[in-house]
């Protein structure tokens, strides 16, 4: 009764209520639209245009889960989060699923209680630093002054590294990445760490990027992925599949030009069953049949996504490195479609 | 008697005053008394000159060489190599004339800036009777009324909804009137906070849905995720101070009552309020808000921000209010017990109305706070104008740009904030007069 | 002789609990205190059920783990295998320090341009408006990221300092001025330095107690006494006499230049300088208003009869004027002092360690523990809040003025 008064309340005053229930797949259904957590902003991963569209490689990852439950890849509602307040919006139901380029450790999946689905990108901490210091490892650091962004795993991965090593440094916490770009370039740091992703997307934004390098060594592990509550098995299975499907899609050369063709039936079962011709893996998922398609046909497939975003192509030029299909050597590697 | 004509020499006409000595007059005297009227004085000014020139010298060429027309930050650098060579260091103008709408709006669709700015006409026209002497009664009308049309405006939707929200206040005031007159004023408060409640629950969600249906006119609706820039800033400022200030009247009612469990519980959140930093607490309306409410009970961040906001601002507006109350004379306080009037009505009618018109130039000032402290949103990830600007270094055009959108919001908050505070030093004056 | 009869026993009936006066303060306070409990166990049954629900339970044994994370800035010893509840108390005192030193140099601040706002000198007085206004109009945190970034653009890097680099030292190579900091000389205390420190600290008292008897003395004879001038010898002559006859024992460690950084010495971080500066000159603006108004409130009368008295312009100043306006001043002095206490949870945006972003900021982010950790940071700031408003309320209570 007090939940309903409150809501009648705040129907009152029509700005959007909503109840985070068991089955969030109803509520998508319910609401319309998907409640994604995106960062406010990071390079390549999610950021607004001039015309207040959110592009970017996670952003991807929300509107293909759109797509596939709703059938419309713009039925996103991005919810811009920072690394001090996604977990509670997750955790809370103020968003549906969190693609925010977020480290998958034990902690965060068994304490605090999240289930990851995926991982969508491989990415591992890296240094950079201007290239007149004339350092090329990382253990070459002894008493240098680091720049971390703070609120993320970096800072601990950090305090580790240096701790193995039996070096010191000073570390000095960032807010923001546009801070940290300042404060490096004006020397007042030497080196500059973060997702060696992050570095890339940083450095290609300098004047002179070829006066920088980034150090050889990767810290850490930082496998990035959506995840989403505990508690709603179903919800999470639609997540996974859908950028399973995605990745698949890639491996089995699915792409947005030739889709419409193939799903017309082909004489490969797999690609038959993620395109929906063929068994009832939609239905299984309590979606309809073409769920992948709609889902693949809102951003391409992984590669697709991947260079439209941040590929070798756009400015921030990453390689595909560890997020390469199995097939060529990266560790992407779909569970079968069956 | 004909001998007048003989009379000695007697000047006519005077005499033109003398010019006085050059180093007497104009700006050679006004720089003698102003600028070096003594050793200690020339040596200040000499500094205080070199002080200027050097800052002017290090931000006017960069400033005004700045390019206006390019589209990311990389064809800005070519641009410049072009026209003043590759060392040269100028602003980059370009990333606001792309981008200034969403600095100012958000994420709000372009085509529907005219109701922000509407409302805020509007707005500004509503507080003219509070905040001007002077302007005839009638307006009062339009200053009740106005929250209503800024809310449709903003947010749109069918018009429906904010009529009939209104309609919960205008029959609360019938049974006040009804029930007071048959049974007292107690009785007559109780039912003008029972009806509209009962009247908002269950009889305004059908009726708004019955004539939306039937009738359905509106504004498209636009979601407050959309709302950024500027105008989230005026929303949480303005809204804030607005609902907060019947609560912090109620808060500094309570911390001079007698009653000592009131007083106490009004001390003991306006301590608390004030003793705590703003960004904890907006830190608790995005961590913890979901906590303290039922389970399963959520609501977008941004009414979250606003109930927050309003309980912080009304922590301060008690404090104002109190202020108020006590710089007026006890006699007032006296002379209304005098006529016999009860609290309510003595409150009501005579002391409130004095003690709020002398509050206003400390609530203008509470607002001033409040409006910058918008700015603290950005650690909750609601894109306040510095968020924005984060937002907008996050694409890969703009990556890099730092200066330029700092001056651009600094500027724009200077302005904002500087006329008001000018307003409210007028108001200060104005009223010093009056008691004098 | 006069018969006390008994008043007629009143019946007490129902409805005198709200029409009587007598009673009705009871009732409400009666209603209040019941719809505030209910309110009380409103939440809090929420929010166990809450809790539950996310499986969750309301513990402080987080502040025993190992934080794991380093902080640059630390008063006491803390490494990345402190506790949390460690790592709390490095930001609490980091917090306590920038609260503390920024309310010195506000206040100096304030006092300087709220005088020198009202001098003649017109473009001193503009300045000074200019600055006032500025600050005070735009909002703390552009202020704080503004000057932050200012002061590493505009002060070399420690790389600058090498062999042909555009930087040199000051003051015979001991102290550094660079982006990431100043570096001072750091104090050896070697035997015998609490000698000499007692000694400085005695003839610190010394001082007070000489004041005080010129003081009595000038009002009771009109004598006045060199105050300064004793003052200055007996700040230097008995601590350095003492640190001679000791041996020296209290050396200077100079920075020095060495691999990335300057070692040696003590480090002032910028980012403890910008939020210093950018506090202090925000809160300054306020204060300077403050100053301002206090000092317009003295009457002219009084100035004109300082000056007729024939004191100068700056001794009337301080000896008439800003005693008198001190009375007006002090009140909104403390508000701005807890306002500053408060913005330092500001530090995040250049990165300073305070308890916001310790214990606030990156436990709850690594603990998962919000509810417990902003209630502790909620309980820091109130408990400072109310003990510098406390003393400083003792402190007004001694220069208002007594009325008798």
């Amino acid at each position: 009764m007090k939940k309903s008064v409150f809501l009648g309340a705040l129907t009152v005053a029509g700005l959007a209520a909503g109840v985070a229930g068991a089955a969030t797949l109803d509520d998508v259904k319910a609401r319309g639209a998907l409640n994604c957590g995106v960062t406010t902003g990071l390079v390549g991963f999610a950021a607004p245009d001039a015309n207040g569209n959110w592009d970017g490689f996670d952003v991807g990852v929300c509107r293909a889960v759109a797509a596939a439950v709703l059938g419309d890849p713009m039925a996103v509602n991005f919810v811009p989060t920072t690394g001090q307040t996604r977990f509670t919006a997750l955790a809370s139901g103020e968003i549906d699923l969190l693609a925010r380029n977020t480290t998958w450790t034990f902690s965060r999946d068994v304490d605090l209680k999240f289930e990851f689905v995926g991982i969508n990108y491989y990415d591992g901490q890296g240094f950079m630093v201007p290239k007149s210091l004339g350092v090329s490892s990382a253990k070459e650091l002894d008493g240098a002054t680091v720049c971390i962004q703070t609120g993320t795993t970096t800072e601990l991965n950090l305090a580790d590294f240096f701790r193995v090593n039996n070096i010191s440094y000073e570390p000095v916490p960032i807010e923001t990445n546009a801070e940290a770009q300042q404060q490096y370039l004006a020397g007042a740091c030497d080196v500059y760490t973060t997702d060696a992703s992050g570095l890339a997307a940083t450095r290609a934004s300098f004047e002179n990027p070829g006066d920088h390098v980034v150090l050889p060594e990767i810290i850490s592990k930082e496998p990035l992925g959506p995840l989403v509550r505990h508690g709603d098995p179903e919800w999470g299975d639609i997540a996974r599949w859908t950028l399973n499907a995605l990745i698949a899609a890639e491996e089995l050369g699915i792409t947005s030009a030739n889709i419409e063709e193939l799903s017309a039936g082909t004489n490969n079962p797999e690609i038959n069953r993620i395109l929906g011709t063929e068994g009832e893996l939609g239905a299984m998922l309590g979606l309809d049949a073409e769920w992948a398609k709609r889902a693949i046909m809102a951003g391409g497939n992984y590669g697709e996504l991947f260079e439209k975003t941040i590929g070798e192509n756009t400015p921030i030029g990453l390689a595909r490195g560890l997020n390469a299909q199995w097939t060529d050597g990266g560790l992407l590697y779909t569970p079968p479609f069956r | 008697m004909a001998n007048t004509t003989e009379t000695a020499f007697v000047r006519k006409e005077m005499l033109g005053a003398k010019e006085p000595p050059l180093t007497e007059t104009g700006i050679v005297k006004w720089a003698r008394e102003n600028l070096f009227s003594g050793w200690l004085n020339s040596i200040l000014t000499v500094l205080s000159i070199l002080f200027v020139y050097w800052v002017l010298a290090h931000i006017l060429p960069w400033m005004l060489g700045g390019i206006w027309d390019a589209s990311s930050l990389t064809e800005c650098r070519a641009i410049r190599d072009e026209i003043y060579g590759p060392d040269a260091s100028v602003a980059c103008w370009a990333v606001l004339t792309e981008r200034w709408n969403q600095l100012l709006f958000g994420f709000y669709p372009s085509e529907a800036y005219w109701r922000p700015v509407l409302a805020l006409v509007l707005f500004g026209v509503a507080v003219t009777p509070v905040l001007f002497s002077g302007i005839p009664r009638v307006f009062y009308a339009l200053t009740a009324v106005a929250p209503f049309i800024c809310y449709w405006l903003l947010w749109g939707g069918t018009i429906w909804g904010p009529i009939f929200v209104a309609l919960g206040f205008v029959l609360g005031w019938i049974a006040f009137g009804v029930v007071s007159k048959a049974a007292g004023s107690l009785a007559g408060t109780i039912a003008a906070i029972i009806v509209p409640v009962l009247y908002w629950l269950f009889l305004d969600a059908p009726i708004t849905g019955a004539l939306g249906a039937a009738m359905p006119i509106g504004l498209e609706y636009i979601p407050s995720k959309d709302f950024g820039g500027f105008m989230l800033a005026f929303i949480i400022g303005i809204t804030g101070i607005i609902l907060s200030l019947p609560l912090g009247v109620l808060l500094a009612l309570g911390r001079q009552s007698d009653l000592f469990i009131i007083n106490k519980t009004s001390v003991i959140f306006i301590e608390v309020i004030r003793g705590v930093p703003l960004i904890v607490w907006l830190f608790t309306a995005s961590l913890l808000l979901n906590y303290f409410l039922p389970p399963g009970t959520n609501f977008d961040l941004m009414l979250r921000v606003i109930i927050m906001v309003t309980l912080f601002a009304a922590a301060y507006m008690a404090e104002v209010i109190r202020g108020g109350l006590a710089a007026l004379p006890k006699g007032q306080y006296e002379g209304a017990d005098s006529l016999g009037l009860d609290y309510w009505q003595s409150m009501r009618l005579i002391i409130l109305p004095q003690a709020l018109k002398i509050s206003i130039p400390g609530i203008v000032n509470t607002f001033i706070g409040l409006f910058k402290d918008t700015t603290l949103v950005v650690f909750i990830g609601l894109l306040d104008p510095i968020g924005l600007s984060n937002a907008i270094r996050a694409t890969t055009d703009w990556n890099g740009v730092y200066w330029e959108l700092f001056i651009f919001i600094g500027l724009l908050f200077f302005i904002c904030c500087f006329s008001m505070s000018r307003y409210s030093q007028f108001l200060e004056r104005k009223l010093r007069t009056d008691h004098r | 002789m006069t018969t006390l009869t008994d008043p007629p026993k009143e019946s007490f009936r129902l409805s005198q609990l709200i029409y009587d006066t007598r009673y009705r303060s009871l009732t409400i306070q009666v209603v209040a205190m019941f719809l505030l409990v209910l309110a009380l166990s409103w939440l809090v049954s929420n929010t166990i059920q809450n809790l539950a629900a996310l499986g969750k339970d309301f513990d402080f044994g987080f502040l025993t783990n190992v934080a794991g994370y380093d902080i640059n800035q630390r008063l006491i010893e803390y490494d990345s295998t402190s506790t949390h509840g460690r790592a709390a108390l490095v930001g609490i005192l980091n917090t306590l320090l920038v609260a503390f030193l920024g309310c010195i140099l506000a206040t100096v601040i304030g006092v300087i341009a709220g005088v020198l706002r009202l001098s003649k000198n017109w473009i001193i007085a503009r300045l000074m408006t200019v600055y006032v206004e500025g600050f005070r109009n735009v909002p703390l945190l552009l202020w704080i990221i503004v000057i932050f970034a200012v002061m590493t653009e505009s002060t070399p890097s420690p790389r600058d300092f090498r062999e042909g680099g555009s930087a040199s030292m000051m003051l015979f190579d001991s102290i550094a001025v660079s982006n990431r900091g100043v570096y001072v000389p750091a104090p050896i205390w070697a035997e015998g330095s609490a000698i000499v420190v007692a000694v400085f600290l005695l003839s610190l008292v010394g001082i007070f107690l000489f004041r005080r008897f010129a003081r009595a003395r000038q009002e009771a004879t009109g004598q006045i006494l060199p105050v300064g001038w004793v003052a200055l010898g007996l700040f230097f002559g008995p601590a350095l006499i003492a640190f001679f006859l000791m041996g020296r024992p209290i050396s200077l460690e100079y920075p020095e230049l060495g691999g990335f950084n300057f070692t040696g010495g003590i480090q002032l971080r910028n980012s403890l300088i910008a939020l210093w500066l950018a506090l202090s000159l925000y809160t300054g603006a306020f204060i300077a208003e403050n100053v301002r108004g206090g000092i317009l409130a003295v009457s002219k009368g009084q100035t004109e009869a300082a000056f007729a008295l024939g004191l100068r312009p700056n001794r009337t100043m301080s000896l008439v004027i800003l005693p008198q306006a001190l009375r007006v001043i002090i009140p909104p002095l403390i508000s701005q002092y807890l306002n500053l206490t408060k913005n330092s949870s500001l530090a995040i945006a250049v990165g300073y360690m305070d308890v916001r972003s310790t214990l606030g900021g990156i436990t709850i982010n690594q603990t998962g523990r919000e509810l417990e950790g902003m209630l502790l940071l909620g309980l820091f700031y109130l408990i400072t809040s109310l003990v510098i408003s406390g003393v400083m309320n003792i402190y007004n209570n001694s220069v208002k003025l007594k009325e008798r």
